[in-house]
């Protein structure tokens, strides 16, 4: 009994996985330099509708329309940078995985970079301080000498 | 100095949770239209029920119009499809449809069923209006002022609630522009 619920289960976890799994449909281009720009666009560019996916990944009607859309638009011999700006006139910089620079954009791009700045100047500040207080608390070489003769006095 | 050290986390963690508490508040799906304070794209398309007719921009004329996008297979329509009504019995704005991705029948029927709020419907069955505004999902409403701007862009169902919260304030707006003369 015990075996076939588990089995059950792991069926069912197989079934899920495949699903989610499952490329979603893209058109190809017989010319492989073609298909690596397609590939590359669409892994670039976000579905609108599902936030946390690209175009690839997703299988939302409207990321299904706009893989069309890049697949003619490469087909016409458009260049990369016009389909890309054709989606931002439609749907904002927020398409873009990788937004431009500008004012919006400067805590994504160099956030991270700041983090890691104040982060090392603490260490150094700590580290520094640690040591000044090593020195301090160590003796001087006559207050050492002063310790070993009571320390010897003792045994 | 070493104070500020000090309680440096503590700054830092207290900025960091007020960054997050606000992230709690703000809606990631509505996205800022790429379209406001731009004209109606340019297009040219069927009427719905007169499907001789040829819609343009300047077919989307009224006071300040609303142009709804919805479909007859979204539900979130169906539960905004009852305001809607109300809305056009108010008379405070023009509403214009724009029936997205259809089948013409199913939106007859639709209009029949339930009644037709609007002036007139665009039949955009490929969608190229729709991804010339933008639209990712239905339904979604545009606001567009006296000169034909569009003035805002709202994804989701619209309900009194959000009329007050979201379009009231704005049609108010604009209504006091066209007054100016502006």
């Amino acid at each position: 009994m015990l075996n076939r619920i588990l089995c059950a289960v792991a069926l069912l976890f197989v079934g899920a996985t495949t699903v989610l799994a499952m490329p979603s449909q893209t058109q190809g281009f017989d010319d492989p330099v073609m298909e690596k720009r397609y590939q590359s666009l669409i892994k670039e560019l976000r579905c609108p509708k599902c936030q946390n996916q690209n175009l690839a990944d997703s299988n939302s009607q409207i990321a299904v329309d706009l893989r069309n859309e890049v697949y003619d638009m490469l087909s016409q011999g458009k260049a990369d940078m016009e389909i890309t700006s054709y989606m931002v006139d439609r749907y904002g910089e927020f398409v873009l995985y990788r937004p431009k620079v500008s004012q919006l954009t400067y805590i994504l791009w160099f956030g991270p970079a700041i983090i890691l700045f104040i982060g090392v100047v603490i260490v150094v500040i700590a580290a520094r301080r640690k040591a000044a207080t090593k020195k301090e608390l160590s003796l001087s070489s006559e207050q050492q000498q002063q310790l070993d003769a009571i320390l010897k006095e003792k045994d | 100095m070493g104070k500020i050290i000090r309680f440096l986390p503590l700054i830092v963690f207290i900025a960091l949770g007020a960054v997050l508490y606000r992230g709690l508040f703000l809606k990631p799906q509505e996205l800022p239209s790429a379209l406001i304070g731009k004209p109606v794209p340019a297009f040219s398309l069927p009427g719905l029920k007169n499907a001789e007719a040829v819609l343009t921009p300047a077919s989307l004329k009224g006071q300040i119009v609303l142009l709804n996008v919805w479909a007859t297979w979204c539900p979130s329509c169906r539960y905004e499809h009852p305001y809607l009504i109300d809305l056009a019995k108010g008379g405070q704005v023009s509403l214009y449809g724009l029936n997205y991705k259809d089948d013409r029948q199913a939106a007859l029927k639709w209009l029949d069923d339930l009644g037709d709020p609007y002036l007139l419907n665009v039949f955009d069955e490929a969608g190229r209006l729709g991804l010339d505004l933008g639209v990712y999902a239905a339904p979604e409403t545009f606001v567009i002022d006296h000169h034909g701007i569009i003035r805002k862009r709202f994804a989701g169902p619209i309900d009194a609630k959000v009329w007050q919260e979201e379009f009231a304030p704005l049609v108010k707006m604009i209504r006091q522009e066209q007054a100016r003369g502006e």
